[in-house]
């Protein structure tokens, strides 16, 4: 087991932030800019929190797990949408630029409202499972399920709703009503969960359009900035091909 | 002034106080939940490894039931617990994980067939039932008989999280979002509700309710390192306290988990422990057979993290460039596992570590990890001193837990306590006196006190740092008052602590902009997070012994005789510097366990006169009903079953046994 060696100097970064607070009266969007020195293990949590401590009280930013599995730190870095709370300086350049992600409502500097878009698109989709029956026997043995399908299940579940492929995608930027991919993961979720009652004609209600699966223009943006390497883009290429079987059965 | 009327108000959107808003609105009521954060991004989401249920699906798991559950929660809290709640608790438990599984939770399954397994350092093979085929796994963990930990890969918590927050916007729950509240509104003997502000405008404005149920997690963040999220500030625990009425117990019993990483306390699951994995020292050597020959790595966590320090003591930790640390080593359990079943740990090292935990050991010591004490409440979930006030989950003291949590139980408890906890809520809402008539002139006061307070921090003259304070806070409570105390450190920290919360009173701002404002929340909640550290601190001082995770050195000893009590802190005046602490006895006469040794951690502790008493008597009971089936003795032993509300009480089936 090799020890990590210490480093002797630290480089001096300059972290500039896209700052703007909607509700502050004469507040302007503008960039500021704020010289750190860089410590060991160095992640944008702990250098957000040193520079709002030590330098500007006034900067606003959101963390809650710093763990990397909530999901509330999604910003641009580099103007590539990632989590904060696990992205380490050392890998990053001298010079870093912060800004909110694009693609939901700002609330001010680098916290922006997923919270309201991800409620709003799970309304609409109706994310849960429509079970069966109405009342359970909670004390007789569970339904029994294949292993294997258990663990697809919760592949497409380990979504954290951070937002990344919202702002990584091209589709949403330009169609605000667009569920994006993590709507889709959603709808492929459940299809694939048979406990959810649901029909293809059901989901085709829901994302049978240009503002459900057929408006993705299939350029991987969400994938490829997804924090939890999901498979995406099969899983909404397979809703699509689903979803366009139906399109047909429907003439 | 805004004024939002619910029936039920639910202070916190976790697994918890989301399970409470949705057995209310099942019930018939309507809740709003508040959340400081957008639910799903809730600690609840951290827990890794797994809910205790005893389905007994697994092979390893034949033979579990409600009894060995019980024992071993009531043995994990060093008797500290309410074996009553313990019953209800260990009977709903399954029904959680069956309820939960209904609802869409991909629970791992059992797949029939041999697999094989790491324990104790070796391969072994074993076999799984046909007959359990598709039913939900269970795994190993700390201080447990019997493999009873369901799980979701290593997802468990996110997965939970993920589901109950679908179900509860299915059920149209509106969550009013980035709202804290400040301040329960209150006449000294009933709660109606709360002052909230919205953390981005600052605005204030009163949640009136018939019932409030304060389900805010833990107080993690009173430590310097936690595997807690940044949220878990305690802030339920001190909406009781500073009503002065309502208190809080056994706040001085602090869980530290064994491994959090080196140097930012983020987790690893127990489940890699529990899955095989072992502690080694700065020799590579398995070091937990030495001082646990019997249960090992999977002894309880305070003993473990114990031990962990011991051995450190002993000069056998790692130096490494972020502090000393011992290691966890799961490179022996194969990058398959690891990357199958224990992935969230490889996302973690290679993240914030930059290590590959199928070729490199993971650096970890103990960190503060979970919050037994809580808000008091009897069975019901209702405090006893404020009618109308409910408590569920971490921020609870009702108390499953006694002074030490087993791994497991507290994602359990969430889950458990909230379909219990809700449908008390229901009763006590739909029973006509506990119609809320609202004095609104009260609501007005609290409203007025609350902007007068924040006013002060914006406007007035004070001249303390709310960020200095709150590290210096941090410095005291983990110097202080970690896992091994003593009465000289314990004295000095309070002195501290008095200190600081004086100065926190003359706080001033450099930002003052009353709406999003870090610091702003920094200074409000570090004056009530003062507070709970001197209940932690203070409570730790008086007691003069050791039990389940609070371990004095000078008092190295469980003392039945002096101490099997739970402590009540309540904070009477808004001037004092210290709580009043009272002390409520558990009364062995009634207890099903009588107190014993915990089969694992020190043997040496100092009876109880009752116990030898109670030990014959319920021996007595158990020969005289030899052949009686298991519940017939358990009713005989210590009656519960009337505590639960009905529609729980229904005997819980399992794969070759029925409902026996």
């Amino acid at each position: 087991m090799s020890e990590n060696t210490v480093t002797a100097s630290h480089r001096r970064l300059t972290i500039r932030v896209l700052r703007y607070n909607p509700r502050e009266p004469g507040s302007e969007p503008r960039i500021q800019e704020y010289p750190l020195e860089e410590g060991d293990g160095m992640t944008l949590f702990i250098a957000l929190n040193e520079i709002r401590e030590k330098q500007d009280p006034s900067l606003v930013f959101d963390f809650v797990c710093r763990a990397g599995i909530c999901g509330s730190c999604a910003m641009l870095i580099n103007g590539r949408p990632g989590l904060a709370c696990r992205t380490q300086t050392k890998n990053l350049g001298p010079e870093i630029m912060l800004a909110p992600l694009p693609g939901f409502e700002l609330i001010a500097d680098l916290a922006v409202n997923t919270g309201k878009w991800m409620r709003g698109m799970s309304e609409r989709l109706e994310t849960w499972v429509h079970t069966r029956e109405q009342e359970v026997d909670l004390t007789r043995l569970e339904e029994r399920m294949d292993p294997e399908l258990a663990e697809q299940i919760y592949e497409l579940d380990r979504c954290i709703e951070c937002g990344c492929c919202i702002a990584g995608c091209a589709t949403a930027q330009m169609r605000p009503g667009f569920v994006g991919a993590v709507g889709l993961s959603k709808i492929a979720r459940f299809r694939l969960d048979p406990r959810d009652a649901r029909t293809d004609a059901e989901y085709y209600e829901l994302v049978g359009d240009d503002n459900g699966v057929f408006g993705c223009m299939s350029l991987l943006g969400c994938q490829d900035v997804c924090p939890k390497d999901l498979p995406l883009q099969a899983r909404i290429a397979y809703v699509r091909r689903q979803m366009a079987k139906q399109g047909f059965t429907r003439g | 002034m805004k004024v939002i009327y619910s029936d039920v108000l639910v202070i916190g959107g976790g697994l918890a106080g989301l399970r409470v808003a949705i057995g209310a609105r099942q019930r018939g009521l309507d809740p709003i939940i508040l959340s400081l954060v957008p639910p799903k991004r809730s600690h609840s989401a951290a827990a890794q490894g797994g809910m205790q249920a005893s389905l007994a699906n697994v092979t390893r798991g034949i033979g579990d039931n409600e009894d060995v559950h019980f024992a071993d929660t009531v043995r994990g809290s060093d008797w500290g617990a309410d074996q009553e709640v313990v019953r209800m608790f260990v009977h709903a438990a399954p029904q959680a994980a069956r309820e939960l599984a209904a609802w869409g939770v991909p629970w791992s399954r059992v797949r029939p067939g041999d697999r094989e397994i790491v324990a104790n350092g070796q391969r072994v093979t074993i076999t799984e039932r046909a007959e359990a085929a598709g039913l939900i796994a269970q795994r190993d963990f700390g201080g447990t008989k019997k493999w009873r930990t369901c799980y979701v890969s290593d997802g468990t918590g996110h997965a939970m999280l993920s589901t109950m927050g679908d179900r509860a916007i299915a059920h149209a729950i509106p969550v009013h979002e980035r709202k804290e509240a400040l301040a329960l509104v209150h006449d000294g003997s009933r709660c109606y509700g709360a002052v909230v502000r919205d953390l981005t405008t600052g605005e204030l404005s009163a949640y009136v309710a018939r019932a409030t149920v304060v389900a805010t997690g833990g107080a993690g963040r009173l430590y310097g390192v936690t595997t807690n999220a940044v949220i878990c500030e305690g802030m339920g625990h001190a909406l009781a306290l500073e009503t002065g009425v309502a208190p809080l117990g056994n706040m001085e019993a602090v869980q530290f988990h064994p491994t959090a990483i080196v140097p930012t306390g983020i987790l690893v699951t127990e489940g890699c422990r529990g899955d095989g994995g072992l502690l080694r020292d700065v020799d590579g050597h398995r070091f937990m057979p030495d001082y646990e020959p019997e249960k090992k790595e999977l002894a309880s966590r305070d003993v473990v993290s114990r031990r962990m320090e011991e051995h450190i003591r002993k000069g056998k930790g790692v130096k490494g460039r972020f502090g000393t640390h011992l290691w966890l080593d799961i490179t022996l359990l194969g990058r398959q596992h690891i990357e199958h079943n224990l992935r969230e740990v490889k996302e973690i090292c290679e993240y914030f570590l930059g290590i590959d935990p199928a070729e490199q050991w993971i650096p970890v010591r103990p960190a503060q990890h979970y919050t037994m004490g809580g808000v008091r409440t009897n069975h019901t979930g209702e405090s006893p001193w404020l009618k109308g006030l409910f408590a569920a989950g971490e921020a609870a003291c009702w108390d499953m837990h006694g002074f030490n949590r087993l791994g497991g139980n507290s994602v359990a408890e969430t889950v458990v306590a909230g379909m219990i906890v809700s449908e008390f809520v229901a009763d006590f809402c739909q029973r006509p006196e506990n119609r809320v008539d609202v004095p609104m002139g009260l609501v007005d006061d609290f409203v007025r006190r609350e902007q007068g307070k924040l006013d002060l921090l914006l406007e007035g003259r004070g001249s303390e740092s709310a960020d200095a304070l709150r590290s210096a806070m941090l410095h005291v409570m983990t110097e202080k008052v970690g896992i091994f105390r003593t009465g000289a450190d314990l004295a000095a920290g309070v002195e501290e602590l008095q200190g600081l919360l004086v100065r926190s009173r003359h706080i001033g701002l450099r930002h003052k902009a009353p709406g999003a404002n870090l610091e702003l929340v920094v200074a409000y909640r570090t004056q009530k997070m003062l507070k709970l550290a001197l209940a932690t601190a203070y409570g730790a001082l008086q007691r003069t012994e050791s039990r389940g995770a609070h371990f004095r050195e000078d008092y190295p000893q469980r003392d039945d005789r002096q101490w099997l009590s739970r402590t009540l802190a309540f904070w009477r005046g808004e001037d004092d510097t210290l709580p009043t602490l009272e002390y409520e006895p558990l009364d062995i006469k009634r207890m099903e366990l009588p107190p014993g040794w915990r089969g694992y951690g020190a043997k040496d502790y100092i009876d109880h006169p009752d116990t030898a008493k109670r030990a014959a008597e319920v021996e007595r009971v158990r020969n005289e009903m030899a052949g009686a089936d298991r519940f017939a003795v358990q009713q005989a032993l210590m009656p519960w079953e009337g505590m639960l509300p009905p529609r729980f009480r229904g005997r819980n089936e399992r794969v070759g046994e029925g409902r026996a």
